[in-house]
């Protein structure tokens, strides 16, 4: 079918700008097929059923729209936690800003020199998870940040990693556009935890390729910046083997539009993969989208998809959420689960659940919701002598427990759920 | 303490009258109970007290040391010295009971212009507190009344109403879905709260509370009014004969 013209406009007046970065031959080759696959599925376009509750415009455009830089008065997110800081601003790399890369159980380079390198491991997960996830919905910008990314960092986790790595996400340009890539690979029985933290910049595009081997466990932990301005789209490709626990936690707060596609297969018995997110929208210019596709292709997967958006004043949230159970992938036990709190009748949820299942011995639910603060619930705590603001925050939070309870360490969650708590109590 | 005044409700749904002229008055540190049929406006009485939604206050006044309660916010009424210890407690997933406690504590001491009690402070009185009532540390680390049973939720409304320190508490129907064991260990929470300054008003349909909790007097509530006021004989005349002689006699 032939791409219809506006799709195939837009899509060549943004491919005009780029050009492929110089590397090692096997990262051109990687680079020059990304970008034809761009080509061959064009940039998303409103009218693409995938993008039919996000309008994907200003993600494809040339240039980014400006952001004004929000100004925090807190100190860094998990600043009490012993971690390995990575520190991109306006994704840059910065050295100055870092802590020393190195730590017991990992090995961190960046992603420019693993790509200007000849020989390196990293040669058969760049931009081949990502092509995996290509199928069997096209994710052409996932493709298009492999094409084009120079930054980012490639670890390798050879045992328990003795401390999380953070990614520190600074945003110091109003106009920047930033492309970061990273690759994880986690051996046989290794685990780390990955924190991701910031507004990275105007315009962010990030894929991150997960491959966890067997008995491996991936936590990873992000909270977007609150840069109301921003706008970012995120990738994330998994890939687990047996017994191994992939998990994944995503805080949004703020932004003008995010969009985060989760896409894991599933492809060894006894593994388990969970996703989950918590979002807080204010106004109409907050558009939030989570897209989760999970493939399970082995026996006994677990999978659980976990999503909690709070919205209020004119704020859109969308999820589309699908759980593929290929033939054979018997006793697989898939859980997805997406609520809104609308907390007027001016916000939006839209939420596309799916299951696809082709085994005959599995137990798959979905459940979706939308509804108002529990009045009974806002009742009893006000009965207490608790306002009605903080009466509706303690509410907020607890809708959202759900969501934060995914993370397996609670002094990562419990230090999200202090934040959120301080941010809901200084909102008007 | 409090009084009530020709009190009349409606439903705001839908045009039905409740409360047909309640008159109350409840002196400080005295316990007075009512008892009434199903249906009769006891547990209206006591949500229209303490502020929920959904009633139209047409007539009459409730006033709590001189205050308009019938003005004021829950929160405010709260603050004031009400305490309603709900027929079903809420269940608040992911809000710890801890958590909870504390926000509340102190927000009516913000309320006041006390002092907040420090997390040190707080965690000394709540588990003395809770020690009376048997809650142990795992029930109030867990998220509120999620998971408790019939007898740990009611425990911990009473827990709620030692650590608020109320002027005036309204139980209503305290001993529902409570075995005796654990009634007797409701009413013991609400005896050691007994004093002078401190007024109860114990809604129950059953006269076997009263034993544990001996109200000073006893009201009859029928269709929106009090009927019938007396001493704790007629909780006993109403276990004995059922409510059919009073309505009959006052009608």
């Amino acid at each position: 079918m032939a791409m219809p013209k506006l799709k195939a406009d837009a899509t060549q007046a943004r491919l005009a700008e780029v050009a492929i970065p110089a590397g090692s031959a096997w990262a051109t080759t990687a680079r020059q097929d990304a970008l034809a696959r761009v080509q061959a599925a064009g940039l998303p376009h409103r009218r693409d059923e995938y993008w039919r509750f996000t309008d994907p415009a200003t993600l494809v455009q040339a240039a980014a729209p400006e952001a004004a830089l929000f100004h925090n008065d807190e100190g860094p997110l998990f600043d009490d936690l012993d971690r390995v800081k990575v520190v991109f601003v306006d994704g840059v790399f910065d050295a100055g800003k870092s802590t020393d890369l190195s730590a017991e159980g990992v090995e961190i380079e960046r992603l420019n020199d693993v790509l200007s390198t000849d020989i390196h491991w990293a040669k058969d997960l760049y931009g081949v998870l990502e092509t995996r996830g290509q199928n069997p919905v096209a994710r052409p910008l996932a493709a298009l940040n492999t094409a084009i990314a120079t930054d980012g960092v490639v670890i390798r986790v050879t045992g328990k990693a003795s401390k999380p790595i953070n990614l520190i996400y600074l945003h110091g340009d109003t106009t920047s556009d930033v492309a970061l890539h990273h690759v994880v690979k986690i051996e046989a029985g290794a685990e780390v935890t990955l924190l991701e933290t910031g507004p990275a910049a105007a315009r962010f595009s990030c894929v991150t390729e997960v491959d966890v081997a067997e008995g491996g466990a991936f936590h990873h932990v992000r909270a977007q910046g609150r840069d109301h301005e921003r706008r970012a789209v995120t990738h994330c490709f998994a890939r687990i083997a047996a017994e191994s626990m992939f998990k994944s936690f995503t805080l949004t707060v703020n932004g003008r539009l995010t969009r985060n596609e989760c896409v894991i297969e599933v492809l060894g018995d006894d593994a388990n993969a969970h996703v989950a997110g918590a979002c807080v929208g204010d106004g109409d210019d907050f558009h939030h989208d989570d897209t989760v596709f999970v493939t399970h292709d082995a026996l006994n997967g677990e999978s659980r998809q976990v999503f909690k958006k709070v919205l209020r004043n004119g704020a859109v949230g969308v999820f589309q959420g699908k759980i593929l159970v290929k033939e054979g992938a018997q006793k697989t036990d898939g859980y997805q689960i997406s609520q809104s709190l609308l907390l007027d009748g001016d916000s939006q949820f839209l939420a596309k659940p799916e299951l696809e299942i082709y085994a005959d011995d599995v137990a798959c639910s979905h459940g979706s919701t939308s509804g108002a603060i529990d009045e009974t619930a806002l009742f009893y705590l006000r009965s207490r002598g608790i306002d009605h603001k903080t009466a509706t925050n303690l509410l907020t939070l607890s809708f959202l427990a759900e969501a934060l309870d995914e993370i397996a360490d609670s002094a990562l969650s419990d230090a999200l759920r202090d934040r959120l708590e301080g941010w809901l109590d200084r909102r008007g | 303490m409090l009084e009530i005044k020709n009190l009349t409700v409606d439903l705001e749904e839908e045009e039905k009258s409740i409360l047909k002229g309640v008159d109350l008055t409840i002196e400080p540190g005295m316990v007075h109970a009512i008892m009434g049929p199903n249906g009769s406006g006891k547990s209206t009485l006591s949500y229209v007290l303490s502020g929920k939604d959904g009633y139209e206050v047409t007539g009459g006044s409730a006033t709590l040391d001189g205050e308009d309660l019938l003005e004021m916010e829950p929160e405010d009424r709260a603050a004031a010295g009400l305490f309603l210890a709900f027929q079903y407690p809420v269940e608040i997933p992911g809000v710890g009971n801890m958590t909870f406690l504390r926000t509340a504590v102190n927000a009516q001491r913000k309320a006041r212009g006390e002092e907040e009690l420090s997390a040190g402070e707080f965690l000394k009185v709540v588990r003395e507190k809770a020690k009376a009532l048997k809650i142990d540390a795992d029930m109030l680390k867990r998220p509120v009344n999620v998971g408790f049973s019939g007898g740990e939720k009611k425990r911990n409304e009473i827990l709620q109403m030692a650590m608020l320190e109320p002027k005036m508490c309204i139980l209503d129907e305290t001993d529902s879905g409570l075995d005796v064991d654990a009634m007797k260990l409701v009413a013991e929470g609400v005896n050691a709260l007994r004093s002078e300054g401190r007024s109860f008003l114990v809604i129950t349909h059953y006269q076997r509370l009263l034993d544990h909790i001996q109200p000073d007097v006893v009201h009859i509530m029928a269709d929106g009014r009090i009927i019938k006021s007396g001493g704790p004989e007629l909780a006993l005349e109403v276990e004995n004969n059922g409510y059919a002689d009073i309505l009959a006699e006052v009608a």
